[in-house]
């Protein structure tokens, strides 16, 4: 049901992590859907994303689609991040099944709600960017056994 | 070396015992006569569907002109419902079901409701049991039917299945059960337990995929499901599928013989498997009740992951599972047997099923429980979910 590159992605999915400090976090998605994706963005003074990290609650397509997204931002300008869009990232991993296409769109969702992060903290505007649908409903996955 | 395969799917489907296809093959072949035509070759074959007839009913205990052969539990569940509903619709048209049911069951009642026909779907408790109290209440006078499962299909609840049928006894109300899950995992006496109506499935006890039953009760009025000739007593009309049924009987046969020993055994792996999930696996929970359960069934939810991303990394170690989360079932919403029990989405999503078989060794659990260890800890240390739990915690 995966191309090939999806399962790579998904089994040896590149960037897996935190940065502490992130200039920008950006955390996208629903749990009551089934996926919820979180990246970091390191961003330079000249505006280079020096280093992204992700991490996804989701299916097989959900992390392949992060993993993907921090390769493709990375060493980037952030206004050529912003142009990474959902498409690219599906082209990148030779394509996804159609019921898992929302998932690329939620990697694009997750590095535009980071950089908005960031463009917030940081006090500047990046052409283009605007803010971010977020749609995580907090509190409402605490329910302890 | 190549790689073992441990399939714990067997609620999905069953691998054919070589006994049965041995059973089977003469009837594609050699006997391959029509059982309506009168010749000496067809009246072989007309014999040997009598004494399948035969084996399949005592089974459940029950004579042999209440059995017909389907092409399946979805398709005997179709025929309970929709035939019950039209042939007693003066009488009523209230139906009563349950939250848990398998799909042919909750669809066909959509479409019952389509039709005209009320029915009441019956909430279950946190293990996934019918309260009987509530389905009491229910039932209405104009009642026609209630349709219960024997077993559920995910997190294995054995339902009281003997004390719906004294309860739709007592109020004269049909009552079937879909046992696709139960039959020959657990001991079913239609007498004793007041059932109308029974579905079973072929390719679920090791039987060949395309042929199930369904029991009806002699006096119940059903209506034919498929017209044209006398087979099946004029109510599902056809050319039997001859190699199919003596499958079905065969398998039935086997499992009914060694039905305690089988899950005596099955029992034991599966509480192998309970014990060390719930001792090595942290935010794991038990869904589905612990004792009134299928003997093969063993259903986890891990909380803070999602269940597809569980089975492809089983897969990859050649495990084969299913799950109850949205990304397996095609929609955006995960099972509704897991939500009827309470589950939040998101727990729910995060659900693994592993059904076990009499095949099934210790090592082969052992060796799934290391591998589900590794992995549910390697999604958690991916997941934001789990790393918002661990800092709150912190």
């Amino acid at each position: 049901m995966y191309s090939e590159k999806v399962m790579d992605h998904f089994q040896n999915p590149r960037n897996v992590g935190e940065i502490e400090d992130a200039s920008g976090v950006g955390t996208v998605g629903n749990a009551k859907c089934g996926d919820i994706m979180r990246m970091y963005l390191d961003i330079d003074e000249n505006q280079v994303i020096r280093d992204c990290k992700f991490k996804t609650f989701g299916c097989g397509a959900a992390v392949a689609t992060s993993s993907m997204a921090t390769e493709l931002v990375k060493g980037k300008t952030v206004q050529e991040a912003l142009s990474v869009t959902n498409k690219a990232v599906m082209e990148a991993l030779d394509g996804l099944p159609p019921v898992k296409v929302h998932c690329s769109l939620l990697a694009e969702e997750a590095i535009h709600a980071a950089l908005w992060d960031y463009a917030e903290k940081h006090n500047i505007k990046i052409e283009g960017l605007e803010k971010p649908k977020n749609d995580i409903s907090e509190g409402e996955e605490e329910e302890d056994y | 070396m190549e790689k073992k395969l441990i399939y714990m799917d067997n609620a999905a489907t069953t691998p054919v015992k070589p006994e049965v296809l041995e059973a089977m093959l003469p009837y594609f072949t050699e006997k391959f006569g029509n059982p309506s035509s009168i010749y000496s070759i067809s009246s072989e074959t007309k014999k040997a569907i009598t004494d399948a007839r035969e084996v399949i009913a005592r089974t459940i205990n029950t004579t042999p002109e209440n059995i017909y052969f389907t092409a399946g539990g979805s398709e005997s569940d179709n025929w309970a419902l929709k035939a019950a509903a039209d042939a007693y619709e003066s009488k009523g048209k209230h139906i009563i079901t349950t939250k848990i049911e398998h799909h042919a069951i909750l669809h066909t009642c959509e479409y019952l409701e389509k039709k005209g026909f009320e029915v009441t779907y019956l909430d279950v408790d946190e293990n996934g049991l019918v309260k009987p109290d509530e389905l009491r209440a229910a039932i209405r006078p104009d009642t026609i039917l209630i349709s219960v499962m024997f077993a559920n299909n995910e997190i294995g609840t054995i339902e009281p299945v003997a004390e719906i049928g004294e309860i739709a006894h007592e109020h004269g109300v049909l009552f079937h059960t879909d046992a696709v899950q139960a039959y020959t995992q657990v001991p079913i006496d239609v007498e004793a337990m007041n059932i109308d109506m029974l579905s079973a499935s072929g390719h679920k006890i090791n039987g060949p995929k395309g042929i199930g039953f369904l029991y009806i009760r002699k006096g119940v009025k059903i209506r034919s499901f498929v017209h044209g000739g006398a087979q099946e007593r004029h109510r599902r009309a056809g050319t039997e599928n001859v190699a199919g049924i003596i499958g079905l009987a065969k398998a039935a046969e086997l499992a009914t013989a060694n039905l305690k020993e089988r899950t005596e055994a099955e029992r034991k792996v599966r509480d192998h498997l309970i014990s060390r999930i719930e001792k090595e696996i942290p935010y794991a929970k038990l869904n589905g009740d612990r004792t009134k359960r299928l003997p093969n069934n063993v259903n986890f939810s891990f909380r803070f992951i999602e269940g597809e991303s569980m089975l492809i990394l089983l897969d990859g170690k050649g495990i084969c599972a299913s799950s109850g989360s949205a990304c397996t079932s095609g929609s955006l919403d995960p099972s509704h047997v897991l939500l009827a029990i309470g589950l939040p989405h998101e727990i729910a999503h995060g659900s693994l099923r592993l059904t076990i078989s009499d095949d099934t060794t210790m090592e082969d659990a052992d060796f799934v429980v290391d591998n589900l260890k590794e992995i549910v800890g390697h999604l958690r240390e991916m997941s934001p979910l789990y790393e918002d739990f661990i800092k709150k915690e912190a």
